[in-house]
């Protein structure tokens, strides 16, 4: 791949920013069912048999593209997958499936496809994507001056030895990312510098090899507030200046508002929402979509704590439940969202955390601690007490205690039997990525062949 | 507001020894916390604002140094006995953590933390009565009973701290301190522990101090709010008024620079917070306030009583009598580098 050894030296007043429309510009990225499975080792009878012991899915099936001087936000909770997606895209996570097509123009070699790249081909490849981590500290080595740290790109990538040429480049560099005058930093250690000039630095780093895609990874969540604007104004104008196109990793709505063209929601590997940012915070789509804006903390007390959250926490993904990995928190959930065996224990829980001891104690000896069940769409909660109909009974009290819980809607049928109570569950249906107006969700509400079986979804 | 203070701090001051001298993390302090309140700290990282709730409890560390008053209802705090402070930890003052991860005994199942802290403080209680008691307040943070003897690597992030707040909450405690309790969690767990924390008063009866550098975290979970700039208070007051009036331009301008929904152009804070070795004379946020004046580089600010109602240390509100002739003219200065910042 040729470099592009062209200066960093832009006059702002001689850059045009790009009006195209995003529609038109050239593709960047093209990322199609992207996977990054991690299989789990397992225990040495697993191994020792060869057994498989499943695996991880960090990243499952994840779609999108990046046009030229686009900012795409991923965002998510942690465990979401979106660290893992960007990670992939350099290389620094296996990637199990999909394609990744790469092509930032013929001056940065044209097109590349990154999976099944071996590590010689992927390092010429990263001189067209740079990463910037989270934490400007970690990412500085703190034996190394500045303007050595800065200069490192040059000489891992073989691009010149020429001091005068060196220098040249890394004060330009400088001048770019603001560390100006340039004389008091370039030989300053990373513990003389503050987080935001650290996170300067760190851009400064970035931008030398000139790339064409930047993948920052929470950028400035680990800055204080005064600051972040400025790094992230930062990014804009060095996005504006030398074309740069962003994928924005983040978990910070509120940044990603200000700062994005287009916003992936991701939730347990999957993107569930996307589509141009304004349409998103203007008209979320998805339950999670819609709960993770509900739930940043406005700095306005006259805004009340949002008192209708989603239960629990992201689940585990070497288990991720069925149908929609949503749907075990989703408040809108219904028939075909995946409610299975598992369920009936975090519905047990929910009961038992909300009703006085004594009560517990009772419905416990009921139906044994810890509750066997049979995994997948049917559960049997036994009866201690076999034939006496009590679990039939503390079923019928768990549901009228709380006749709007989601749970009930994914119930087909509920039959007593000598020695418990059968539950059998809808069958699970994996919500796709489908066109909603300008955006795409998965979700089935918004499918015209399940959304007439769903309660109607409150507006927040 | 005419309960009597739970905890009162007054002129605390807290240095810590450094190779360059003394660091004055906490510069002459006064607030209070009355019961069943919630006061919000706020402020930048280094500002003093976890040194300040450190010091209130005690858990500073060696080659620390304290001066000034924190009176515990009717007790100093200031200079008490190690054994005294150490008995009074946790019955009465109370601590939350930042990272819940860390804080947890991973060869300790949950019931036997319980049981560790009550038989510490309350030696007469029955193990049937520690198991009620741990239960009911674990079911109150929205932890299940049947998980009660679980080990703390089977939980969730956010499970964990409210793990370690029904710890902080067994003991009744009349004042805690959390520290940045959310900073580590996911939005929507955020959220819900907010949601906890906000419920408190209502489950507890218990004054809390709650230390953030998230305006928003305090806009929904106190009453009143304290905001620390460079070891001092510079505003204090009812929070609804602060967020909706600050008196304070360091006030005004953090919650300008806060990246929030409703954000629409990006504004920061020109320069960087002082080096507390050696901070600036006068007021410390006068080489970066927009408003400062010449009084500013050279007196320190008076708490005077604004308009609105919050205590204010800021000469833009006076007394006017005791600032000098010219003293209003505005502040000249060099223009700051523009990477000389945070």
């Amino acid at each position: 791949m040729p470099t592009k050894p062209d200066d960093l030296e832009v006059d702002p007043a001689h850059v045009k920013p790009d009006t195209t429309p995003l529609d038109d510009r050239p593709v960047v990225l093209d990322v199609r069912d992207l996977r990054v499975h991690f299989a789990l080792r397992g225990g040495f009878f697993d191994r020792l048999l060869g057994r498989s012991s499943g695996s991880v899915k960090a990243v499952d099936g994840v779609s999108f593209t990046l046009r030229k001087g686009e900012v795409l936000g991923l965002v998510g909770e942690s465990g979401s997958g979106k660290t893992t997606t960007a990670r992939a895209l350099l290389g620094l996570a296996p990637i199990t499936g999909g394609t990744v097509r790469f092509d930032a123009g013929p001056e940065y070699g044209g097109p590349v496809e990154l999976t099944g790249l071996r590590e010689p081909q992927f390092r010429a490849v990263r001189q067209a994507i740079q990463l910037v981590f989270q934490d400007p500290h970690a990412s500085l080595n703190p034996a190394m001056d500045l303007a050595t740290a800065v200069a490192h790109p040059l000489k891992i990538h073989h691009i010149t030895k020429d001091r005068v040429e060196i220098d040249r480049r890394v004060r330009a560099a400088f001048e770019r990312v603001g560390l100006a005058p340039v004389d008091q930093y370039l030989h300053k250690y990373p513990a003389d510098l503050s987080g935001g000039q650290k996170q300067r630095a760190v851009l400064a780093r970035a931008i030398m090899l000139n790339p064409a895609l930047l993948v920052a990874d929470e950028p400035v969540s680990m800055l204080d507030m005064s600051v972040r604007a400025k790094i992230l104004q930062l990014m804009l104008d060095l996005k504006r200046d030398l074309g740069l196109t962003y994928l924005y990793v983040t978990h910070d709505l509120a940044t990603a508002k200000f700062f994005c063209d287009t916003i992936a929601i991701m939730y347990l590997g999957r993107i569930v929402e996307i589509g141009p940012a304004a349409q998103i915070y203007a008209d979320p789509k998805h339950p999670y979509t819609r709960s993770l804006l509900a739930a940043i903390p406005e700095p306005d007390p006259s805004r009340a704590v949002p008192r209708n959250l989603p239960r629990g926490e992201v689940p585990d993904a070497a288990r991720p439940p069925l149908g929609c990995s949503f749907h075990p928190r989703c408040q809108a959930a219904f028939a075909p969202c995946g409610w299975e065996a598992r369920d009936v224990n975090a519905l047990l829980e929910q009961r038992w955390t909300a009703v006085a001891e004594d009560e517990y104690e009772r419905e416990r000896v009921v139906v044994g601690d810890p509750v066997e069940l049979e995994a997948g769409l049917a559960a049997r909660l036994p009866d201690t007490r076999a034939g006496s109909g009590a679990a039939v009974a503390l079923l019928d009290e768990i549901r009228r205690a709380d006749p709007d819980e989601p749970f009930w809607r994914g119930v087909r049928s509920v039959e007593p039997e000598p020695a418990g109570v059968r539950l059998e569950f809808n069958e699970p249906v994996d919500p796709a990525l489908r066109n909603v107006g300008p955006v795409r969700v998965a979700c089935h509400l918004h499918d015209p062949r399940f959304a007439p079986l769903a309660t109607p979804l409150e507006t927040p | 507001m005419t309960a009597a203070p739970v905890i009162s701090v007054r002129d605390l001051r807290v240095w810590y020894g450094t190779e360059r001298g003394p660091v004055r993390a906490v510069d002459g302090v006064s607030f209070d916390v009355r019961a069943g309140e919630t006061l919000g700290l706020v402020g930048e990282s280094g500002c003093g604002k976890s040194t300040l709730g450190r010091g209130i409890l005690g858990l500073l560390p060696s080659g620390s140094a304290v001066d000034g008053s924190v009176r515990f209802r009717d007790r100093e705090l200031v200079g008490v006995k190690q054994s005294d402070m150490r008995e009074m930890r946790g019955a009465e003052l109370g601590l939350i953590f930042q990272e819940p991860m860390t804080r947890l005994d991973p060869l300790m199942r949950i019931s036997e933390h319980f049981a560790e802290t009550l038989r510490a403080h309350e030696p007469e209680l029955n193990s049937e009565e520690i198991d009620a008691r741990s239960i009911d307040t674990l079911r109150r943070m929205g932890i299940p009973p049947t998980r009660f003897r679980h080990y703390p690597h089977e939980f969730s992030g956010g499970m964990r701290q409210r793990i370690m707040i029904a710890l902080a909450l067994v003991l009744n405690p009349a004042f805690v301190v959390a520290d940045e309790p959310t900073t580590a969690l996911d939005v929507l767990v955020e959220a819900q522990i907010l949601s906890i924390l906000a419920d408190l008063k209502r489950n507890f009866d218990t004054s809390l101090l709650l230390i953030t550098h998230n305006l928003g975290i305090v806009a929904e979970a106190c009453e009143r709010v304290a905001v620390m700039y460079a070891g001092r208070i510079v505003e204090e007051g009812d929070a609804r008024q602060v967020f909706s009036d600050p008196s304070h331009p360091y006030t005004r301008e953090l919650l300008r620079s806060t990246i929030s929904l409703s954000t629409t152009a990006l504004h920061y804070i020109p320069g960087s917070p002082p080096d507390l070795v050696d901070p600036p004379s006068g007021c410390h946020f006068h080489p970066r306030c927009p408003s400062a004046m010449q009084v500013c580089g050279s007196l320190d600010p008076v708490e005077v009583r604004a308009p609105s109602g919050q205590r204010v240390s800021c000469w833009l509100h006076g007394p006017d009598e005791l600032i000098p002739p010219g003293g209003t003219a505005p502040l000249q200065r060099q223009e700051l580098a523009s990477a000389d910042e945070a």
